[in-house]
């Protein structure tokens, strides 16, 4: 909860330095740039700890639109930024981050292997936490008409009829369907589902105009049938406001946003006592979970000297180390560190883990289709057009934008 | 005046403008001409802590040599006023051709994006701007007719709208409006139907924003005619009523002539701010059923990719239209000029 | 008041209606605001029912009282809020004072140029305005990480100014031109030079514009979001960035009633700050200086 953030921080580097559990001594400078949410707050302020380092952080939800301009210059404004696996590949293709692989073999011998991402074969970040989106529902509901914990989108549409037809609920089933963002990555997660590809291989051309992107697409409005009418505005925030309030039994949700949904604030206690998590659910019988896999990372910037990069090499390994798990720390999120012990809430991404379920593609084309998608789903969603004819105009957004980026030609 | 007592009175905004407004927009101007180097792509096997995956990556070497060859970009022209995201004109003509029906080419023309949210721009700037010119002006004569020592609480509460950070503002009354808000509950209420729901329906949200758009801005006409009355000449209006004027006329030949230079000064801003409509778009979660132009912009660079090129032509365009609207109030302020004083 | 404005009891009850039907709709959701902010955000946000933002069910679930203090003590305690307030308050008196200063000078030379290049110079000004500030706040980031000017209060007191120049100047512009040239003409016969006339003659009668157009840029500092998010490092945020931050990310919770409470927070000063300058407003003409 963020009214403990600033109280727990305290406490975590109080915990580090009091009980010397690792020894941090660089030379340089250091200074992050990330989003803001408990979990950053902590490595931040343990990277901050390390001994003999100038260090700055700038910790904001703005991370993505400050970061490829405060790293383009030399020397770089910021030395290391904190970043997604969507969000590393802007990163990337302005190559502003510099490979790891010397300052690995030198410093990182507490780095577990797992921990790190390879592209091409060259280091280019140290994940610390994972997330996914896996579905979370509410077990009194589904006593009530007798079913089972659905593992697909088709027994949730069926437990979702039996709960509306035993007049529990009227909307029992939730999402992030918010156009934009939120709305796109849901295609995503329902277009791995189906076992379509994104693109021809090996080009940056799209190809989602196919039976999967239908079938992905009816099958999201099948869901919105038994959704709040108002779904195409609620993002996760709201989303899960209407989960608190009990109006929803089913819903498919980030990792990271069950523990409030679990504490006992901002709910009634049948509403919180309730509320489980499973694992992701599939669509159809091609097998892969249609979810995606996410994890947060740290990469050192290129236009620094190689002073500042050791040293921030140095203090973001101190960061991540297995020494920042406490109390407190622990439950900000599903960490990769050794030493991690996971909570009930955690089933759900440790779940999405073990299903198999795919990474979110970290392809530089990637960004460009999820704002198109964003841009054009809602429109088929309310009616207004045929699926065929949104995947087309999705086709067309996205190629007049790649080509302008350069992908196509 | 004299030209160089001018020069000197003007020159430190002159200096402001030119830095920061001037020079930017001679850069994005240049911007929307250029895109991107051919990417040179490469297969590459991506791991990480969920195991590996085949995927595509930028060569950053063989890129970075296109990059320092021409760091602009590669010459682009109008190609991307051009293109689908923009202007269309290749589908614009070809809906055209295959139209049957103008409703039919209508239907196929609000399916481009840059034609969606111009539909949507423009509604709401025809509607929202004269609204508010009279609703302002009715508040200040409300508040103008108030006992002196109520005064101030009335302007403060008229000016909350404006004053409340837009940003929450708008936030609060998005859920006021809700289904189960109170705004919402009442509007069920009223129209006696329990399933009624603003932010489901597009014709509602579109109305929901421009009452919402009403409704922060017009304290601002508010003020500024407010600031207007004051100065009105109470001599004439007193020597208009020994003549016999009714109360209309002297609103009609008094006020309202005085008010003119301010009625075009906000004519000139809100039609300019409403042509940029963004804010409750965003706040009111409403891209779903209302796109405008800023919005576009934002969506172009707050993707994980920035789409600049695009962001600078839609930007250009937002210039060019803004330039379209106001030449009407414009030329009326070019035969004003040098006279009347 | 006057005879001539003294209005029929018809008119008075029709303004007097609508005035009081304008300030309910004005200020509700302010109060309603106000009265949620002592609330959970269970209650505040009312999702099962809209009553229980009345009631407080939640709250009273939650804390034992039907209102709370938490989001209040929460933002400006825990949350350190005093130092984006404090950022605020610098921003917002140096963006109104150099606004005001070069405005001024500009607006009153504009409205007493004859030439046509003063037109042009208004036109291109209301062009400039017409440019999206999103495009131009994400040009101006490159160029100032590379010249080290980013994150801090000055660059984003003179971006401020710079983006609202052109409405300054058109504003005062107006209010100028309802000011008589005679006055300072007369006093440029007498022998002042065009800045003493200025001086002396202006800037004694020009005061409810620069007041009125004053407010305006004190808001606009004040409320802005485009440009203080994007420019400002965290140690500098003013206070509408830091409340934004509280309302959270796609993948986490923020708190959304530490947001309310700063909200209801930083409109109360400008409640004693509109009391006391709607005197200077109502009154600030000396008598006789625009009976033109």
């Amino acid at each position: 909860m963020k009214i403990w953030k600033t109280a727990m921080l305290g406490t975590a580097v109080a915990a580090l330095t009091a009980t010397g559990t690792f020894a941090c001594e660089a030379d340089g400078r250091v200074s992050i740039i990330g989003n803001e949410f408990p979990a950053i707050q902590t490595v931040a302020a343990a990277a901050g700890a390390c001994e003999g380092i100038t260090f700055s952080s700038n910790l904001t939800a703005d991370h993505q639109t400050l970061n490829v301009a405060g790293m383009t210059g030399n020397p770089a404004e910021y030395t290391t930024a904190i970043v997604a696996n969507s969000s590393i590949v802007a990163l990337i293709n302005e190559d502003v981050i510099r490979p790891l692989d010397d300052l690995v073999a030198e410093y990182g011998q507490d780095i577990a292997p797992s921990q790190l991402i390879t592209v091409d074969g060259k280091i280019m970040a140290v994940a610390f936490m994972a997330n996914a989106q896996h579905l979370v529902y509410r077990a009194d509901v589904l006593e009530q008409v007798g079913l089972e914990v659905p593992t697909s989108y088709e027994e949730v549409l069926a437990a979702a009829e039996a709960i509306r037809a035993a007049g529990i609920m009227e909307h029992p089933v939730g999402g992030a369907y918010a156009a934009g963002w939120n709305l796109a990555q849901e295609f995503t997660n329902m277009y791995i589902g189906t076992g379509g590809a994104f693109f021809k291989p090996g080009t940056a051309e799209i190809s989602i105009n196919n039976a999967q992107g239908v079938e992905a697409l009816e099958m999201m409005k099948a869901l919105t049938a038994y959704m709040n009418p108002d779904y195409l505005t609620h993002d996760s925030n709201a989303t899960s406001a209407e989960w608190e309030a009990g109006n929803v039994a089913l819903m498919n949700m980030w990792g990271s946003r069950t523990g409030v949904l679990m504490d006992d604030e901002g709910a009634a206690p049948e509403v919180y006592e309730n509320t489980a998590v499973s694992g992701p659910l599939t669509v159809g019988d091609s097998g892969t979970p249609a979810t995606t896999l996410w994890w947060d990372g740290w990469t050192v910037a290129k236009n620094i000297s190689d002073e500042d990069a050791a040293a921030t090499f140095q203090a973001m390994a101190a960061g991540v180390s297995p020494a920042i798990l406490d109390d407190t720390t622990m439950s900000q999120a599903v960490w990769l560190m050794e030493g991690y012990q996971p909570e009930a809430v955690n089933e759900g991404v440790l779940a999405s883990v073990a299903a198999g379920s795919t990474p979110y593609p970290m392809r530089p084309f990637q960004g460009l289709l999820h704002t198109a998608l964003g841009d054009n789903i809602a429109d088929f969603l309310q009616g207004n057009e045929s699926a065929e004819q949104t995947l087309a105009d999705i086709e067309a957004a996205y190629t007049a934008a790649a080509t302008e980026k350069g992908f196509l030609q | 005046m004299k030209h160089s007592s001018f020069f000197w009175f003007v020159l430190p905004s002159a200096l402001l403008m030119l830095t920061f407004i001037a020079f930017p927009i001679v850069s994005v101007v240049t911007q929307s001409l250029y895109q991107e180097h051919e990417q040179v792509l490469i297969e590459v096997e991506n791991c990480g802590p969920f195991g590996c995956t085949q995927s595509t990556t930028v060569d950053t070497q063989a890129t970075e040599a296109l990059r320092a060859a021409q760091p602009l970009g590669q010459w682009a022209g109008l190609d991307i006023y051009k293109d689908r995201n923009h202007l269309a004109f290749a589908e614009v003509g070809e809906a055209w051709a295959s139209s049957v029906s103008m409703r039919d080419f209508a239907g196929s023309l609000m399916n481009l994006p840059f034609y969606d949210a111009i539909a949507f721009t423009l509604t709401y700037t025809a509607v929202v701007t004269p609204l508010t010119i009279i609703f302002g002006f009715l508040i200040a004569i409300g508040v103008n007719a108030v006992a002196r020592t109520m005064r101030g609480p009335t302007i403060f509460l008229s000016l909350l709208p404006m004053i409340v950070t837009p940003i929450v503002g708008a936030l609060v009354l998005f859920w006021m409006v809700d289904a189960r808000g109170v705004l919402g509950a009442g509007l069920q209420w009223l129209a006696d139907d329990p399933n009624l729901s603003v932010k489901a329906s597009t014709p509602l949200t579109w109305i929901m924003l421009m009452v919402y758009g009403i409704w922060s801005s017009a304290p601002f006409a508010f003020i500024v005619y407010y600031a207007g009355l004051q100065t009105v000449n109470t001599d004439t209006l007193e020597a208009a009523m020994i003549d016999g004027a009714t109360r209309w006329q002297r609103i009609r030949y008094v006020v309202i002539p005085h008010l003119v230079p301010l009625t075009t000064f906000i004519a000139l801003i809100q039609l300019m701010d409403n042509f940029r409509v963004f804010e409750p778009i965003v706040s009111f979660s409403a891209q779903a059923h209302a796109r405008s132009l800023s919005f576009a912009i934002f969506n172009d660079l707050g993707g994980e990719t920035r789409l600049l090129s695009s962001a600078a032509a839609t930007s250009v365009l937002t210039i060019i239209g803004v330039a379209i609207l106001l030449s009407p109030v414009l030329v009326r302020t070019w035969r004003d000029f040098g006279k009347a004083r | 008041m006057s005879k001539a404005t003294r209005l029929s009891p018809t008119t008075k009850i029709m303004a007097y209606g609508f005035l009081g039907l304008w300030l309910v709709m004005a200020a509700f959701p302010f109060i309603w605001t106000l009265w949620g902010s002592f609330k959970v955000e269970g209650d505040f946000f009312s999702k099962a029912d809209w009553a229980n933002s009345l009631f407080g069910t939640l709250t009273i679930a939650e804390t034992g009282g039907s209102f709370t203090g938490d989001g209040y003590y929460g933002a400006w305690i825990q949350e350190e809020f005093w130092r984006a307030a404090l950022n605020t308050f610098i921003v917002c008196v140096c963006v109104v004072t150099i606004s005001l200063t070069c405005g001024t000078l500009g607006g009153y030379a504009l409205s007493r140029s004859t030439y046509r290049y003063a037109f042009w110079f208004l036109l291109f000004a209301l062009m400039f305005r017409a440019m999206p500030p999103l495009t131009l706040v994400s040009g101006y980031l490159l160029p100032f990480f590379e010249w080290n000017l980013w994150g801090h209060l000055s660059t984003t007191i003179i971006v401020l100014v710079a983006i609202n120049q052109p409405f300054t100047l058109w504003m005062l512009h107006a209010f100028f031109k309802n000011i008589p040239t005679d006055l300072d003409e007369s006093a440029m016969v007498d022998g002042c030079t065009r800045f003493q006339a200025f001086r002396h003659v202006i800037i004694p009668v020009m005061w409810p514009g620069v007041i009125t157009t004053g407010l305006f840029s004190f808001l606009l500092a004040y409320n802005d979001f485009a440009v203080t998010t994007m420019l400002l490092s965290k140690e500098n945020q003013t206070m509408v960035p830091k409340l934004v931050s509280f309302l959270g990310t796609t993948q986490t919770k923020g708190n959304v009633m530490f947001a309310v409470a700063a909200v209801v927070s930083i409109t109360a000063p400008l409640f004693i700050m509109i009391i006391f300058f709607q005197k200077q407003i109502v009154s600030g003409l000396t008598a006789g200086a625009v009976k033109g």
